[in-house]
């Protein structure tokens, strides 16, 4: 065999999660190999514009912010999907992991002492921000949050930080093999051993054996075709690859998070940072239609509930026309050039290059838009997956599962650092502990296997083209399992994208160049977003309550009665589709109740906490949950909300 | 046809471009080196202009429908991963941002140079990032580990964003592959190991000090290498302010050499 690598731990995926992980590890005297698809500073991490959530508490409208708040926004946020004990790991790290950026580099933009203006709820208001405070890190106002908590490097916050982490990464001398993939775990039922790859440059498999394998990929909004803010990158590989494995199951796939500042049509991202620092979305007839839609939040509800009533001012007619379909405007003028060049810098940057817009002169055209994948490999809270040892997900990858059904913005970019700390201290740990080694005929067998299935593509009979099945799946995705769902729509999704896999089968390649051919690369990836394609459409008819980011319009509410739960899909080795399952969310501390905004029709829980805490040790432990260092239950501060929830009010 | 005159078809047939798309033309660099059959060459193709169509667009539309191995490098294509660098009509620049519109009818594309190419398009800008990276050692050189109990150290905000200034740099190899000295020399850190030394420079968090910096800049393959064509001022896809950069760069290095620095 060509290329036959041993590590102690192998990182599939460089960007934020990835390789603060395995900055843990190598601290930690292991050795690490980093894949990547793309020179690691080209991860999509580096595209998160606007913030990165942790409560410092530090400039006055965020006085009273504490973890504990951060934990009920989060919950709230997630709608009830969240783990809370994760939550609550998350909102007490965050701090810390934003304060380890700024020691490795990360220029946070910072507290400016005296009178600075802001505008909050259409009005400009004038702050004192005392001397004390200058010089700390400064937070801005985001979705779905009591107080102004997101911090920020401009609007190139991602960038900043991936650039900060990867200079640790070459500091500690880790290795990365970037224009590699990964297209297959290497396991025996039981474990896994590392992963069967394919060089980029030379189209060349190879395969690397590790005691511990992280699957750090990132989301897969490309199942959405070009309807999706995210890289081209982000064709979820590492959710596909574990979900190959037949015992790994998926978490909350139909749990989809559209964004709703996409800019129209292209998908690019602008952040909600622009609606924090006080930007308005308006309809065809100019009116914030938000105001009287959400008095409390108004453009800064969650994002769920935000795209929901983008879509219905669309669909009630109140779009604007264009020859794409309709939109809605983000209205930045009022927020001046001065403004929009530093703190938003890279929104400005993006609507001169791709719009040819001066965003304080202009209108800017944008529409809910695919964006994060709150589902994927299901993992305890160690980041060890359900159902196989020795392999662990972080990072969008993973669902860990804290966001539940709808993430909030700027929370994603601090779970990358504080699931890679966590995680990463973690599997150093269980190396500790675990002397295992793969038999070698194992390697032999995964490589095969997969050497098999590239040659199973270059050798088929002239057939249709992977592009078009592609763009067909993109179409479908986007339009039946878009913002609103119903039961019909989900049926014929389900139906259609059974035929896609089909019709994938009789696909053929045009090229059969050697080397790193592009095209079957695209074929390969394609098998595998098919796959979670379809698991997300089952998973979506299946569900039926409203929760989130799944939002059923045939059923409006949210059942905590029926569904107070998290689907877990396997799919199981040549069956011809995935087995839905399903877990308690977690322990519950926070009660399911009101949001605070997005007001909808709940139908109540009517077992008592205790009784719902009582079944999820076992419960999730027959799903293949593995025991974590700590026991469940460990880090949850029982009733510390109840303080907080009086200071979030204020 | 001459550069001249191709601009002068491309403004007349802006023109009439309202009522009739134009049929771009493509003369894109060939070269597969992990096949031996495979020679360098230019080849030709035509596709037909849309609205906003830009390099990205353009590109996988050539791999789609006519050209399934055309290598080429795009990961976010809204320029801030710097993935997609690449000569265009023998500029460098960013291919996704890139509006086919801005351009002649005629579109010349090559990979860019100084870097090892992959193949076609695609060169590995990734490998010579990070051996500039570890030769300037761009990381704070801290002074004191990491206190997870501590609040932050204070720092002004005008400086955070000067820092962010030159953090800004997206690794996109456009100022290298535009650069005359880094094209005949190896070592020459070019500019975007310059403009990363300022970084980390004007950085209090990091504790190297004048003499620290010194050897590395005071050279040919550091500040006074640069001869001043400034062709990456010119073409940086970010707008970074490579000029002061190097200003600040000789003033510190000046400085050490007759302060003697810390």
């Amino acid at each position: 065999m060509s290329d036959l690598q041993r590590t102690d731990v192998l990182v599939i995926g460089a960007g934020l999660a990835g390789e603060r992980c395995a900055m843990e590890v190598a601290a930690s005297g292991r050795e690490c190999v980093i894949l990547s698809l793309v020179p690691p500073r080209r991860s999509h991490s580096c595209a998160a514009q606007g913030g990165m959530q942790a409560a410092l508490g530090n400039c006055v409208k965020a006085e009273g912010d504490s973890p504990d708040v951060h934990f009920l926004d989060t919950v709230r946020g997630s709608d009830w999907g969240a783990d809370q004990e994760v939550a609550r790991i998350f909102a007490d790290n965050a701090p810390i992991a934003v304060r380890e950026l700024a020691h490795f580099g990360v220029p946070w933009t910072r507290v400016r002492a005296g009178t600075n203006h802001y505008f909050i709820k259409g009005e400009q208001v004038a702050i004192e921000e005392p001397k004390e405070k200058a010089g700390l890190i400064m937070h801005r106002d985001f979705g779905g949050t009591a107080k102004w908590r997101a911090c920020y490097a401009a609007a190139g916050t991602g960038h900043a930080a991936l650039y900060a982490i990867d200079s640790e990464v070459i500091r500690l001398g880790i290795t990365v093999r970037d224009r590699m993939e990964a297209i297959a775990l290497i396991h025996d039922g039981e474990r896994c051993h590392g992963a069967v790859t394919r060089c980029l440059r030379t189209g060349r498999l190879g395969a690397i054996l590790a005691r511990a394998t992280v699957i750090a990929t990132g989301g897969h909004g490309r199942i959405y075709g070009k309807y999706t803010t995210n890289a081209t990158i982000n064709e979820g590989a590492g959710a596909a690859i574990a979900l190959a494995t037949g015992r790994v199951p998926l978490g909350n796939m139909e749990a989809v998070q559209f964004h709703p500042t996409g800019l129209w049509p292209s998908g690019i991202l602008v952040t909600e940072g622009c609606r924090g620092d006080g930007g308005y979305l308006l309809n065809s007839a100019g009116e914030r239609f938000l105001v009287a839609l959400e008095p409390e939040k108004q453009e800064l509800a969650s994002r769920d509930v935000v795209s929901r009533h983008m879509m219905n001012e669309i669909r009630e007619g109140r779009g604007v026309d264009s020859p794409n379909g309709p939109h809605l405007w983000l209205d930045l003028r009022h927020l001046g050039e001065a403004h929009l060049t530093t703190r938003l810098r890279e929104v400005y940057e993006i609507c001169r290059d791709f719009l040819g817009v001066e965003p304080w002169n202009e209108l800017v055209p944008v529409r809910p838009t695919q964006h994060y994948s709150m589902g994927g490999m299901r993992v305890n809270k160690d980041g060890e997956a359900y159902g196989m040892s020795g392999l662990y997900a972080v990072g969008e990858a993973a669902c860990w599962d804290m966001h539940g059904f709808n993430r909030l913005g700027g929370n994603s970019l601090a779970e990358t650092l504080v699931a890679g700390r966590v995680v990463g201290r973690r599997i150093a740990d269980a190396l500790e502990r675990t002397a295992t080694s793969a038999d070698i005929a194992l390697v032999d067998q995964a490589v095969e296997g997969q050497t098999r299935r590239l040659r199973s593509w270059a050798d088929r009979p002239e057939g249709g083209s992977v592009y078009e099945i592609r763009d067909a799946m993109a179409e479908i995705m986007m339009n039946r399992l878009g913002v609103f769902r119903t039961g019909d729509e989900l049926d014929s999704a389900v139906a259609d994208l059974r035929v896609l896999r089909e019709r994938l089968r009789d696909a053929s390649l045009r090229s059969t160049s050697p080397g790193p051919n592009p095209e079957i690369g695209f074929a390969i990836r394609l098998e595998g977003m098919l796959d979670l394609a379809l698991v997300t459409a089952e998973g979506a008819r299946a569900r039926t309550e409203s929760r989130g980011a799944h939002s059923r319009l045939d059923y409006p509410a949210r059942d905590d009665e029926r569904w107070l739960n998290r689907t877990l899909a396997r799919w199981p080795v040549d069956a011809d589709g995935p087995v839905l399952d399903y877990e308690p969310v977690g322990l519950l501390d926070l009660p399911p109740g009101e949001r605070g905004y997005g007001h909808a029709k709940r139908v109540e829980m009517e077992m008592s906490l205790e009784d719902y805490n009582a079944v999820v040790e076992a419960a999730q432990r027959e799903q293949g949950r593995l025991a974590s260092a700590e026991a469940i239950g460990s880090q949850l501060r029982e009733g510390a909300w109840r303080a907080a929830e009086d200071g979030s009010k204020a | 046809m001459s550069e001249t005159s191709a601009e002068q078809v491309a403004s007349t047939e802006a023109l009439v471009a309202e009522r009739k798309p134009r049929r771009l033309k493509f003369r894109i660099f060939r070269y597969n080196p992990q096949d031996p059959n495979s020679e360098p060459r230019m080849q030709e193709y035509r596709l037909e202009e849309t609205p906003f169509m830009t390099l990205f667009i353009a590109l996988n539309r050539l791999r789609e429908e006519q050209e399934a191995d055309l290598q080429f490098d795009f990961a976010c294509r809204s320029a801030v991963c710097g993935s997609c660098g690449m000569l265009v009509n023998g500029r460098p620049t960013l291919a996704c941002k890139t509006l086919t519109s801005d351009l002649p009818r005629v579109i010349h594309l090559h990979p860019l140079p100084s870097f090892q190419l992959v193949g076609d398009l695609s060169v590995d800008t990734g490998s010579w990032f990070r051996g500039m990276s570890e030769r300037v050692q761009a990381w704070v050189h801290e002074r004191a580990p990491f206190d997870p109990e501590a609040q932050e150290e204070r720092m002004d905000d005008e400086l955070a964003q000067a820092i962010y200034e030159s953090d800004r740099c997206i690794e996109c190899g456009c100022c290298v592959a535009a650069c005359g000295v880094a094209a005949t020399n190896d070592e020459f850190v070019a500019p975007a190991g310059m403009n990363r030394i300022a970084r980390f420079m004007m950085d209090p968090r990091d504790g190297r000090g004048r003499r620290d910096w010194f050897d590395v800049i005071s050279s040919d393959e550091g500040v006074f290498g640069c001869i001043g064509l400034m062709a990456c001022q010119d073409v940086c896809p970010k707008e970074l302010p490579l000029l002061e950069v190097y200003a600040y760069l000789r003033r510190k290095a000046l400085g050490g050499w007759f302060l003697g620095g810390k």
